[in-house]
């Protein structure tokens, strides 16, 4: 540990941001990132859940590494990460009741997110609390980053609305302008995560 | 200590279990009351909207829905009152769907700028799963004044497009009998209205999804036909009997 911003806790945050993103890299989590990004609003949400339930998965798998036996790893994660979903699930129905309805089924769909037992796996398993909640933290964010992205693009050609606002004018619609009905389709959020990463990879290469 | 031992790893799982379950069952029982406040919220919001009563404030949804119904009366298949719900919010609202059958009938009598207003709540099955609604009826109970309606699982896109305030207004003024007395108002798929009176436009692309809702509006208020037509009988008696809110209650009483 040491330092708390050491050269690898600052790589631990920032990689899953750009070079090492669970989403348009690892190619995870791509299930939820169709599901929900019809519109911004549930996008930021599942996000946010996402990263939060991550960085305290991360933390408390960290904390209790050198305890959990070898053989039943997999199913404390799943515990973890279950108990922890729950939790998060009951709290938007008591204090974002609309939020909860309109993510419904996608909030135990986390339980299943790859991007979630990856890290478990991959990272918190081998380091400590710290570094894993830094992790979480910037995986999270990387994949909300993803959703963000594609839910303001769907929803603004597929509804004209950013958040619930119209910001395409009515001059505009009166001129023969429509919004494209794809865009609230699951498979139009695929083919803008594929331009996703395709900018994403030309920039980077570019470097 | 040997982490990898089965009586280890036999112990660690069941604490790890206990304790996990009464984090939830905490949990659970800690936000149980605001969670409930909330879906009577939701539900209250569903039958304003139904009297097209839309775009409320959160805040406002409680005090607007005192103001606008007058009871919740659960009544029998043929229009007696079982439970007055002067309360407005402890009878219809209340009774769970697994207990509505022919004694017990839910409805909302609501009190719209001086008309009196009937909500029915139908049920149905769409492609997915479930679908619910509210449909007000005027005085007379022989047109559509407003509707309302929801699912648990259509497809984005296509069918879970009925809960757009869009499609509810093409139920309005919709008319709900010929002469046999059975329920005529359906939803017929996109583009195939014959009778304006009676048809609404269905959503395109979903077919299936549009003869749920169909089902549901048909089957739903056929099972009000005893109610409906009593009401129809005692407006044909008295047409110029101005209803205030006190008679509106009274009336199902008898």
């Amino acid at each position: 540990m040491g330092k708390l911003f050491s050269k690898e806790n600052i790589a631990a945050f920032s990689n899953p941001l750009n070079l090492d993103n669970p989403v348009v890299v690892q190619v995870l989590g791509i299930c939820s990132a169709l599901a929900v990004t019809s519109q911004l609003e549930p996008a930021i949400v599942m996000g946010l859940s996402v990263t939060a339930i991550t960085a305290f998965a991360n933390v408390i798998i960290s904390l209790i590494r050198k305890t959990i036996p070898n053989r039943i790893r997999i199913i404390v994660q799943l515990v973890v990460v279950a108990a922890l979903v729950t939790i998060v699930s009951e709290v938007l129905k008591a204090f974002a009741y609309d939020v909860s309805v309109q993510l419904s089924v996608y909030v135990g769909l986390i339980i299943t997110n790859c991007i979630l037992m990856g890290r478990l796996e991959a990272f918190a398993m081998q380091n400590g609390p710290w570094a894993s909640f830094l992790d979480g933290i910037g995986n999270g964010l990387g994949y909300a980053v993803i959703l963000v992205v594609v839910g303001f693009v769907r929803e603004l050609l597929g509804a004209g609305t950013v958040l619930g606002i119209q910001v395409v004018p009515d001059a505009l619609y009166e001129m023969g302008y429509m919004n494209n009905g794809m865009m609230t389709m699951p498979a139009m959020s695929l083919i803008i995560v594929g331009c996703v990463i395709w900018a994403h990879r030309a920039y980077n290469d570019k470097k | 200590m040997n982490t990898n031992s089965n009586t280890y790893t036999i112990i660690y799982a069941s604490v790890m279990v206990i304790i996990v379950a009464f984090l939830l069952a905490f949990v659970s029982s800690a936000l149980k009351p605001m969670q409930d406040a909330n879906v009577a919220i939701d539900k209250k919001s569903q039958i304003l909207a139904s009297l097209n009563i839309r775009d409320l404030e959160k805040s406002e949804i409680e005090a607007k829905y005192d103001a606008v119904i007058t009871c919740d009366p659960i009544i029998k298949a043929d229009g007696a009152v079982v439970n007055e719900g002067a309360a407005k919010d402890e009878a219809s609202f209340v009774l769970d769907s697994k207990e509505v059958n022919d004694e017990n009938m839910p409805l909302y009598i609501a009190n719209v700028d001086g008309a009196t207003k009937y909500v029915i709540p139908v049920t149905g099955r769409g492609l997915w799963g479930g679908l619910w609604g509210y449909i007000a009826l005027n005085e007379d109970c022989q047109s559509v004044y407003g509707a309302y309606m929801s699912h648990a699982s259509e497809t984005a896109g296509l069918g879970a497009l009925l809960v757009e305030p869009w499609f509810h207004d093409r139920f309005l003024g919709k008319k709900l009998f010929k002469e046999d007395g059975k329920v005529a108002l359906t939803v017929v798929k996109s583009g195939a209205v014959k009778d304006e009176n009676y048809e609404v436009d269905g959503l395109t692309g979903a077919t299936l999804t549009t003869k749920g809702v169909a089902a549901m509006v048909q089957e739903g208020l056929q099972k009000y036909i005893g109610f409906i037509n009593s009401k129809t009988a005692a407006q044909q008696a008295a047409p110029e009997a101005a209803c205030t809110e006190s008679q509106a209650c009274e009336k199902t009483e008898e």
